[in-house]
Order: structure tokens, then sequence, then C-alpha cells
């Protein structure tokens, strides 16, 4: 077998084509662009017989030309992924091998789009979503991690070799290159290269998404949960409380995240056991809060309360305790047998949780400043209900909007926060397949290899994008109501 | 006003003693310590040994102790040292331990010794500031015209094309990190690879000789990411002056459309990303990091990558006293500034 080329076969046909309809489309778009600074902007003109009437005359001709110019790109597009599917291994290039690579993504993806929007009248927000392309876009574009990694990460699917295996030959080796015999994976070629230390870049890339989609929304929720814990009660009772809060807030706001990472993320610290401490205090909030939340709504039935907390406290305890023991750090008294699991990555995670926590809580307190003074609020108080209760159930669900938009944005940010960490090579081992590492390791030969670094930087710009995509659809729908 | 400056003021001081405490403390953790005295030593010493070297140079007094002979607020140590040499804090360089000077802190404008640099930690991060104030200058001339034209052109007809598509521009740039969006550009621009190598991939010579071959790239990978957010506050602002009553007053009255953007809209819509633009900085710290990393700009920010990661305490401090001091008093300004500019907002 030869190497790999970019589209193989299938770019005879279809790259003149693209080619084409991508100048078509840029040219009637210039055009039009400029014929459009002369005229009066007319989006629909009502006729007497009383139907609308598109734009007419050459401006409207072009409109419509661009539209189906659009549609004829995306096909075009779509080809590239679909045709590959039937095609024989390795007549479609390299990019016809990725997406038959990917293909149970897309499988899964085609799927929840479809259920989705058959449904989408019956699930609400969520389902508003598939009313706005750029929000559908975003969600498209996390999906796709969020499948990439569960089939990487659960089923072991899409990587192509050993992401840690070194092939020798193969280093800084050109996308497509032949593995030599005995070394291959589950295809003979290394799809994007190898990288600095002949590794699978392709698989790389896909290994690193799990690290990611694991840690970046679970960060974003234990932000949240400390953020709302305390934030709600600086809101709601202001004073003193409040001013303590919002100044410790502001001071960790005003720290340099990326020095503060220095100090917390290295080896001597970890030593001194600081960041097992800031997991066992951060990692409380959950349960406060999750325990707070049972028992404002069970409180007037105790029987039920009881049955409910216990056993759920109960769970999220033992897990907390594992999470926060870990052999060899201070923290390290439970016997092995009920220490279920060990974050390797437990000081990144904290950090980023740390960095992202001040804004949660100003964001949450802001809104409840806001809301505290409804009507809502003041006939609960009159009812006579708990503090908590108030701003658990009352507050809290009003405030929902902001803060699902806010936490979409947050896992984009929390995503870079962890890039920016694998950029400096803190918390995480060198050999570490996330991006930010991946990166970092691509940067030192940029100038002779570009192929290590740019997928890598690719995948995170894409996840990123789709989050923040996603933020503004939901943004915009739930601005709707 | 006076008095909510001094307030300001106030909580700033404190914002910083604190913040430079919890610095001080991380740095001067005893593992760190420990570090510091093998990489000044040598790195098989006993335990004796290290702790011995830090008990003669003062590190093994207690902590508000240390602290503030650092400040400058309490008088420098005076230490008999094991070895039978007597060592102060404030006579340096073989200068006699009588003549020197009592108090030798921050306050005094003593920044202290870089182990890393082996210089005056002061005049290090005055020469590496003066560097990145240069990059930083032609990133706010990048970067504020750039958004503010970016957020206006999308906020002055909400929904049309245009919006949509500098809408999507600024998206795609906040969603870009500096470390993703500096790697595409070299690949691109500084290699041969796509045809466009009409950058140089390193802005290493741009130190002492800054043009523009060899300084856009940074320049421009600092100034994309913060360029988006700021536009999007911008276009925000924007239409909501828009929609104000005395806009649609100036059209029905017959003024030019460029007119009310120009007069009436656009003095009205920029009092809010002036705020933006003013908290923006402690993330542009962080793409200043970032980029000098990357570009190997031997800049404050690359300082601060090279002193954090061998634990060069004073310098450490000294660069986060900065930043700090950066990011509290462009806080202070956004406030006050916004007063100034919001007639609306009144202070007793």
């Amino acid at each position: 077998m030869d190497p790999l080329t970019w589209t193989g076969g299938l770019g005879a046909f279809l790259n003149p084509a693209l080619a084409i309809t991508a100048a078509l489309g840029g040219i009637v778009l210039v055009v039009q662009t400029g014929l459009r600074m002369g005229s009066a902007a007319v989006t629909l003109q009502s006729n007497p017989d009383g139907t609308l009437q598109g734009r007419g005359g050459v401006l409207g001709a072009l409109d419509t030309a661009l539209i189906y110019l659009v549609w004829a790109l995306v096909a075009l597009l779509l080809a590239y992924i679909v045709v590959p599917l039937v095609m024989p291994y390795g007549s479609a290039g390299i990019l016809g091998e990725i997406t038959r690579r990917l293909l149970p993504v897309w499988i899964a993806l085609v799927a929840t789009f479809a259920l989705s929007i058959r449904f989408k009248r019956r699930l609400g927000l969520y389902g508003k979503l598939f009313d706005s392309t750029v929000g559908m876009i975003g969600f498209a574009l996390v999906m796709f991690w969020v499948y990439v990694a569960a089939f990487v990460g659960v089923f072991d699917m899409i990587v192509t070799h050993d992401y840690l295996r070194q092939v020798s030959g193969l280093k800084n080796a050109l996308p497509g290159v032949m593995v030599p015999d005995g070394t291959q994976g589950v295809i003979p070629h290394y799809l994007l290269g190898g990288d600095n230390l002949a590794r699978d870049i392709f698989s790389r890339v896909m290994a690193g998404s799990v690290f990611v989609i694991a840690i970046a929304p679970l960060a974003t929720i234990f932000a949240f949960m400390v953020g709302i814990t305390l934030g709600l009660p600086a809101g709601y009772y202001g004073g003193k409380f409040d001013t303590a809060l919002s100044f410790a807030a502001n001071l960790i706001l005003a720290f340099p995240v990326i020095l503060l990472f220095y100090l917390l993320v290295t080896p001597e610290i970890v030593q001194t056991g600081i960041p097992s401490y800031m997991a066992a205090f951060l990692f409380a909030f959950p349960l406060i809060f999750i325990g707070v939340l049972i028992n404002t709504r069970y409180y007037t039935q105790p029987a039920k309360r009881n049955a409910i907390i216990l056993p759920v406290l109960g769970i999220l305890g033992w897990l907390y305790l594992s999470a926060i023991n870990a052999s060899g750090t201070v923290i390290d008294f439970l016997p092995a047998w009920a220490d279920l699991f060990d974050i390797s990555v437990l000081v990144v995670f904290v950090s980023v949780v740390f960095v992202n926590a001040p804004t949660v809580f100003r964001i949450v307190r802001g809104l409840t400043l806001d809301l505290r003074t409804r009507d809502y609020v003041a006939a609960a108080q009159t009812r006579g209900e708990g503090a908590w209760y108030i701003m658990l159930w009352e507050i809290l669900p009003n405030a929902r909007g902001p803060l699902i938009v806010d936490f979409c944005l947050r896992i984009g940010y929390t995503t870079i926060l962890l890039g920016t960490l694998g950029f400096f090579g803190l918390g995480l081992s060198s050999e570490s397949p996330d991006w930010g590492t991946t990166i970092n390791e691509g940067r030192k030969l940029l100038l002779i290899y570009i192929h290590p670094a740019l997928p890598p930087a690719m995948a995170l710009l894409s996840l990123v994008l789709g989050l923040n995509l996603l933020a503004d659809g939901l943004r915009e729908e739930s601005l709707k109501d | 006003m006076v008095s909510f400056i001094l307030r300001r003021l106030g909580i700033m001081v404190l914002t910083a003693l604190c913040l430079t405490f919890i610095v001080f403390w991380l740095t001067n953790l005893f593992p760190n310590l420990e570090k510091l005295a093998k990489t000044q030593g040598n790195f098989r010493m006993s335990d004796e040994a290290v702790l011995t070297y830090l008990g003669n140079n003062g590190y093994l007094q207690p902590l508000p102790v240390k602290y503030g002979q650092w400040l400058g607020v309490l008088p420098g140590y005076v230490i008999a040292g094991t070895d039978g040499e007597m060592r102060a804090r404030c006579a340096t360089g073989g200068q006699d331990i009588a003549d020197a000077a009592r108090f030798c802190g921050i306050l005094q404008g003593n920044w202290g010794y870089s182990t890393v640099f082996r210089d005056d930690a002061g005049s290090i991060i005055a020469t590496r500031l003066g560097l990145t104030g240069k990059l930083m200058f032609w990133v706010m001339l990048l970067m504020v015209p750039g958004a503010l034209i970016i957020g206006v052109m999308a906020g002055m007809n909400e929904g049309s094309r245009t919006d949509r598509s500098l809408s999507t521009v600024s998206i795609l740039s906040t969603a870009t990190p500096e470390y993703v969006s500096g790697v595409v550009f070299i690949a691109v621009f500084g290699t041969a690879t796509f045809g466009m190598q009409w950058f140089k991939g390193t802005a290493t010579a741009a130190m002492d000789d800054a043009n523009f071959e060899n300084f856009f790239l940074p320049v421009l990978t600092i100034a994309l990411y913060g360029m988006g957010y700021i536009a999007r506050m911008t276009r925000a602002s924007m239409t909501e002056v828009m929609t104000a009553q005395y806009i649609r007053t100036a059209r029905l009255k017959g003024v030019a459309f460029s007119q009310i953007v120009l007069r009436h809209a656009l003095r009205n819509a920029l009092i809010a990303p002036f705020t933006v633009i003013m908290l923006q900085f402690p993330f542009l710290l962080n793409g200043v990091v970032i980029v000098e990393t990357l570009f190997n700009y031997k800049g404050f920010g690359w300082t601060l990558v090279q002193a954090a990661s061998n634990n060069d305490i004073e310098l450490l401090l000294g660069v986060s006293i900065v930043s700090v001091f950066v990011v509290l008093t462009t806080q202070l300004i956004s406030d006050i500034g916004y007063v100034f500019l919001n007639p609306r907002i009144r202070i007793a």
C-alpha cells in the first residue's frame, strides 16, 4: 500500500466542484454586497392583493443564487463525509478514512438530531434550540466531541493506534504515512502523521477529547455548586456576609489566572497538601447544596425527607470521601477497599474549580439581588417559608436562563483553561494526550513541522466555538419567551 | 466623588496586601524553600544543610515577620549564621552590616534579588515591563478601534446580514484562545507550507527592533482574543441605544442614518465598552504570558513563567505585585471612568 493523499480518488471529482462552487459563491457575495450599498434595504413587499413578494430584479436573483450556492456547498461537504463510507479502504484518502473511522459518531449525531427535531415541541428549552441555526451548529459541534469522547473512552472505537506507542521511523512523519509492517494498529496508516515521539496524532487528538469532555463539564458543575451555594445567601441576606464573600471573590478574580496556576499546580505545593485541603473544601459544596435542596423541599414531611436524604447523602458522602482521599497525600485515611477511585488530575480539577467559582458567585449574587425584590418572593415570605426554601425553590429556578447560558460559556472557558494548563505543562504528565499538552509538544518544532500542532488546536477551537454558539443560540431562544 | 475614590483606594490597598500575602505564603511554603536551598547550594544537600542554609538566610523566621520585612514595615533581619558569619537582609553585595539600612522592603524600593537571572529583581521587572508595554501599546492600538468598529457596525442594524456575519466573527475570535490562534498564525504565515510566509514565526528580534514583519503576529494573536469580547459588548450596547426614544425622534426628524449613528448613538453606546476594555486587562495579562512564551518574546509574561517555574521567590513576588497593581488600577479607572462618562450615575 502507498501513503494516503488528502482526498484520494474522491478528490478528483469533489475538489474542483468544491473550488468552483466556493469561488462562485464568493463572487456572488461580493457583487451583491456591492449592489446593496447603493440600494434601499428591502426584504418583503406587500402587494395590493394581499400577497407578500420577495426582492425582485438583479439583487433578488443574486439572493436566490447565493442561497442555492450555499446549499450546494453544504451538499458537497456532506459528500466528503458520506461517499467514502461506501468506498474501499484507502481510495478516499486521509479525509475519507477519518470520516470512516468516525462512522459511529455520524450515526449517533444523525440519530440525536432526527429525534430532537421530531419531538422538539415537547422538549422545552432544549427543543427550542432546534429553531435557531446558530444553536444547532453549536450543538452539533459539541455533541460531535461528546460522542467522540464516549466512543473512544467507553468503547475504544475510533482510535487507530495506541496513543502512547512510538513507532521508529515515523518521527514527525507527514499525514497519511504508511506504518511499517508488524506495528500497524487497526489500519496501516498514520492518518494525521506522527508527532515528535513518533506517535499517531489522529489517535492522540481523539483520545484527548476524553480528558476534556470528562473534566470540563464536571469542573464547571462543581464551580456552579460552589458559586450558587455561596452566591444565593450573599445576595439574599446582603450585609457583612455579602461584603466578606464579595471581597474574597474579588481577591481571587484579581489574581492573574496563570500566576495562580503556577502557584497552585507545582509538585512542591502538592507535597504540602494544599490542593487536597482545597478539594476537601470545594467538593463539600455539592453535598451541602443537594442536602439543603432536599431538606427544604420535604421539610414538612420528615419521614419522606429522611427516606430520601439519608441514602442520597450516604452515597454522595462516600463519593466525596473517595474523591478527596488519595493514597500518598495528606488526606489518606480511608482503607483501600473503601476508596472507590483516585482522581489523578485532582490538582488540575481543583484549581479550575477554584478559578471559576468566584465568577459564578458574582453572577448568582447579582441575579439574586435582582430577584429577591419580586412579588413571588414576598408571597413566599408571607407564607412563612424558610429563607433557604425561597432561595433554592423560588429564586434559583427563576434565575435559570442566564445561568444555563453562562454554564455553556463557562464549559468553553474551562476547556480553554485546561488547555492553558497543558500548554504550560502544569499538572499533567507530558505523555497525556490532552489537547493543551499536545499543542505544547507540537509548537516546539512548529517552524519545521506544522502537522503535529494543528489538529489538536483545531479540535480545541471547534469544541469551544461549538459551546459559544450553543450559548448564543440558547440565549436567543430563551429571550424569545 | 473624592470619598468614593478614597474608599476604592483603601479597598485596593487592602486587596493588594491580601494578594501579596497569599503569594508570599505560597512561595514560602517549606517544600518551595527546600527547592530554593537546593538550587542555590547543591541538589544533594542533606536535610540539616538545607535547614542551616535557610536559617542563615532568614527564611525560617515566622511568616508574618518575613512578610513585614519584605514589605519594609519591619526592620530587616540580622542573623549570626551557624558558620559564624553575620548576614543581614539589607546588606547585599558585601556591604558592611553597620552601614546597611534598617528597613529594606518593597516600600523602600528594594525588590530583592532574582536567583534565576542573578540580577536585581526591580531592574529586571522594569526592563521586561518596558518590552511588554511596547507589545501592549500595539495590541491596544489594534484591538480597541477594531473591536469598536466591528461592534458598532454589527449593532447599528440588528439582525442584518452584516450583523450576523460580524457577530459570528466575534464569537469565533472569543472561542480561539491565544495558544490556538498563535499556533495557527505561525503555521499559516510563519512557514512556507501554505505559500504565505509573510511574517516571522518568532518575535525575539522584535525586542530590539520591532517591525511589521516580526511583531504583527504576536500583536494580532493577543488582540484577536480580546477583540471579540469587546465587540460583542459594543454590539449589545449599540443595539440597546439604537432602540432608544431619542434615536427614533432623530429618524422621524429625517436625520441621515450615518448622522444618527455618528452624532447621536455612538457616544452613548461607547460607555459600556469603556468599562469592558478596562476590565480586559487581567485577561490580556494571560494573553501576554502565553504569546510571549509562544513567540519567545522575552517580556513581562516570559519573566513570570521563568520566575514561577524556577521558584525565583523575590522575582515572582515582584511580578505578582506589578500584575495585581495593574489589575486593581484598571478596575479603579474603570469605575471612576464609568461615573464620569455616564451622567445618570451620581455618587455623593
